[in-house]
C-alpha cells in the first residue's frame, strides 16, 4: 500500500510552493462546495479548468477523471436525496415493499453533490499528483498544523509500507501451509480458521507495538527529548505569492458571481 | 566527523547488572574497558545480554546496578543528552533506525536536536551521507531503498552528529555479500572508537582486533580476536563457531 501519488514531472504545478498549494486547493473545494445546486454549466466551467491544470502539469487532460473514481462508494450515500426531495414527480415504482418516488429538485440536488464531490477529489488529486507527500507534510507543518498531528501523518507514510510488507509475509507463510492431504482432503472448521486469522491481526499488532518501543529507542538515542525540532522551510518568493493572490482572487470572483447569478 | 583533537570515545563499564521488569536477568556483573580508537566485537549466543548491554551505552536501558562511563563521564540522567551525541548507536534494523518520511530528515534529526544552526545543517547531512557513500539520497524515501542502503544511511544518521564511537547491533546480519562489504568499508574508513555486536565472526577476524565474548550477562572472555576466534572450545562453549576463512 502506498500513500505516495506523486507522478514526478517538470512543470510549474510541480515547482510551486507546496504551502500556497495546499492553501490554494482547500479554497478551490471550499470554492466548490459554494457552488449553488444545479448550477451544471458552473461545474463544467470548473472540470475544464481542471481538466487544463492537468495538462499544464504534463499529467495529461484526464488523468484527474481517471483517478478519480475513489470517490464512487462515498457519492452513494447522496443517492437517498433521490427519493426524499419534495418536487414534481418524475418516476414512480415499487420496491418490495417500498414505494419510491423521483423528483425532479431529487435528482437535481443529487447530480448536483455527485458533481461537485467528484470536482474536489479531481482538485485534491492534482496537489497530490504534483507534490511529494514529504513535501505535503512539510507544508501542512509549516501552515501551523498541530504537531502532533504532523508527527502521525508522517509516521504513518513512513511505516504503511513496512506493516504491509510484514502483513504480507505473515499471510503468505499462512498460504505455505495452508495445504490439502495427498487425497485431496482438507481440514480445520470455520471457527477454527477465523481464530488464527483473528491471531494473525493479534501478533500484528504485538509486532507493531514492540517496533514502535524500537523506533523510540532509536529516538531517544538521536537526542529527542518529546519535542519535534524540524528545519524552516524558505520564505515563498514574492512572485509566487503574486500568482497565489490572482488564482485565489479568481476562485472567489468566480463563485460570487455563479452564486448572484444564480439569485438572478 | 572532524578527527578528534583529544582522544575521546573511552567505555568504561563496571558491575553492570540489569533485571527486565519481566524478572529476565539479562546483565550479572558486567566489566569491561575500552580505550578510545579501538576497534572491538561483542560476540556471544542470542539472549546473551548484547543488545541490553549496547543500550546501556546511551541511557536508554539504565537503573540497575553499576556504572556505565563514556569518556570519563558516568551515565545517568543528568548527562544523558551529551552522551547521547558522543555515542552513535546503530540499530539493527533500518526500518527502526530511519524513521523519517526522508533520508535527509533522518540524517539531519539528530543534529537538530543538538542545535546544530541552520547553516550548517545542510553541510552536516551531505558529510554524513558521503561518508557512507550514499551522497545524493536526500530526498528519497527509505522504504523504497535496498537493505543495504538503508543500513548504511542508519550509519550517516549517527555520523552526522560527530560521535566520538560508533556502537553496532548486528550490523551485516541479513546483508548480501555486497552490501556487508560495503558496510564493512564503511566501518573500516571511520576513525571512531568501534564497539559491534555481531556473530558475524568472519566479519570479526578481519575487522576487529579485540573481541568481548559475553554469555548469561556477563563477560566470559575478553582478548585479541586471533587469538579468541582460534579457541574452538571457548568458542563452542558460548554458541559460537570458529569462522572457516
Amino acid at each position: 500500500m502506498e500513500l505516495d501519488r506523486y507522478i514526478p514531472r517538470h512543470s510549474p504545478a510541480h515547482r510551486a510552493d507546496a504551502r500556497l498549494k495546499i492553501l490554494f486547493i482547500v479554497a478551490t473545494v471550499l470554492g466548490i462546495a459554494l457552488l449553488p445546486v444545479g448550477a451544471f454549466v458552473a461545474y463544467a466551467v470548473v472540470w475544464l479548468v481542471l481538466v487544463g491544470a492537468s495538462t499544464i502539469a504534463q499529467l495529461g487532460p484526464l488523468r484527474l477523471a481517471r483517478g478519480s473514481w475513489v470517490v464512487l462508494p462515498f457519492v452513494l450515500v447522496a443517492v437517498p436525496l433521490l427519493f426524499t426531495r419534495p418536487g414534481e414527480v418524475l418516476l414512480t415504482f415499487e420496491l418490495g415493499p417500498l414505494g419510491l418516488t423521483i423528483t425532479d429538485a431529487g435528482l437535481r440536488d443529487m447530480l448536483s453533490i455527485m458533481a461537485k464531490s467528484w470536482l474536489s477529489v479531481q482538485a485534491a488529486l492534482l496537489l497530490a499528483y504534483t507534490t511529494a507527500f514529504a513535501d505535503l507534510i512539510d507544508a501542512i507543518r509549516a501552515l501551523s498544523v498541530p504537531a502532533i498531528i504532523v508527527s502521525i501523518i508522517s509516521f504513518m507514510y513512513r511505516y504503511l509500507a513496512v506493516l504491509t510488507d510484514e502483513a504480507g509475509r505473515m499471510s503468505r507463510a499462512r498460504q505455505a501451509r495452508s495445504a490439502a492431504a495427498p487425497t485431496g482432503q482438507t481440514g480445520g472448521s470455520m471457527t477454527w480458521r477465523a481464530r488464527v486469522t483473528g491471531a494473525m491481526v493479534g501478533s500484528l499488532f504485538i509486532r507493531s507495538y514492540e517496533r514502535s518501543e524500537r523506533i523510540y529507542a532509536a529516538m531517544l538515542a538521536r537526542g529527542f527529548t518529546g519535542t519535534f525540532h524540524t528545519a524552516e522551510l524558505p520564505r515563498p518568493e514574492g512572485r509566487s505569492l503574486a500568482w497565489f493572490g490572482i488564482a485565489l482572487a479568481a476562485v472567489v470572483v468566480f463563485v460570487i458571481a455563479v452564486n448572484l447569478w444564480a439569485l438572478r | 566527523m572532524t578527527e578528534p583533537s583529544s582522544p575521546a570515545g573511552g567505555i568504561v563499564i563496571e558491575h553492570l547488572h540489569f533485571t527486565y521488569p519481566d524478572g529476565t536477568e539479562a546483565l550479572r556483573g558486567v566489566e569491561l574497558s575500552i580505550d578510545p580508537g579501538e576497534k572491538v566485537a561483542l560476540v556471544g549466543p542470542n539472549g546473551a545480554g548484547k543488545s541490553t548491554l549496547l543500550l546501556h551505552l546511551n541511557g536508554i536501558l539504565g537503573g540497575g546496578h553499576g556504572s556505565v562511563s563514556i569518556d570519563g563521564t558516568t551515565v545517568e540522567p543528568a548527562t544523558v543528552k551529551r552522551i547521547r551525541a558522543a555515542v552513535g548507536l546503530v540499530f539493527q534494523d533500518p526500518d527502526d533506525q530511519l524513521f523519517s518520511p526522508t533520508v535527509r530528515e533522518d540524517v539531519a534529526f539528530g543534529p537538530i536536536h543538538m542545535g546544530v544552526p541552520e547553516s550548517e545543517l545542510h553541510h552536516r547531512v551531505e558529510r554524513a551521507l558521503a561518508a557512507v557513500g550514499m551522497s545524493g539520497f536526500e530526498r528519497r524515501v527509505p522504504h523504497h531503498l535496498s537493505l543495504g542502503q538503508r543500513k548504511r544511511i542508519s550509519v550517516a544518521t549517527v555520523l552526522s552528529m560527530d560521535p566520538s564511537m560508533l556502537v553496532f547491533d548486528e550490523p551485516t546480519a541479513g546483508l548480501d555479500p555486497r552490501g556487508r562489504r560495503e558496510l564493512m568499508a564503511v566501518m573500516a574508513s571511520r576513525p571512531e572508537t568501534l564497539l559491534v555486536s555481531t556473530h558475524d565472526l568472519a566479519m570479526v577476524a578481519e575487522a576487529l582486533p579485540r573481541t568481548i565474548i559475553i554469555d548469561e550477562g556477563v563477560v566470559v572472555a575478553d582478548g585479541p580476536s586471533a587469538e579468541l576466534l582460534q579457541d574452538e572450545e571457548l568458542l563452542e562453549a558460548h554458541g559460537l563457531e570458529k569462522p572457516t576463512c
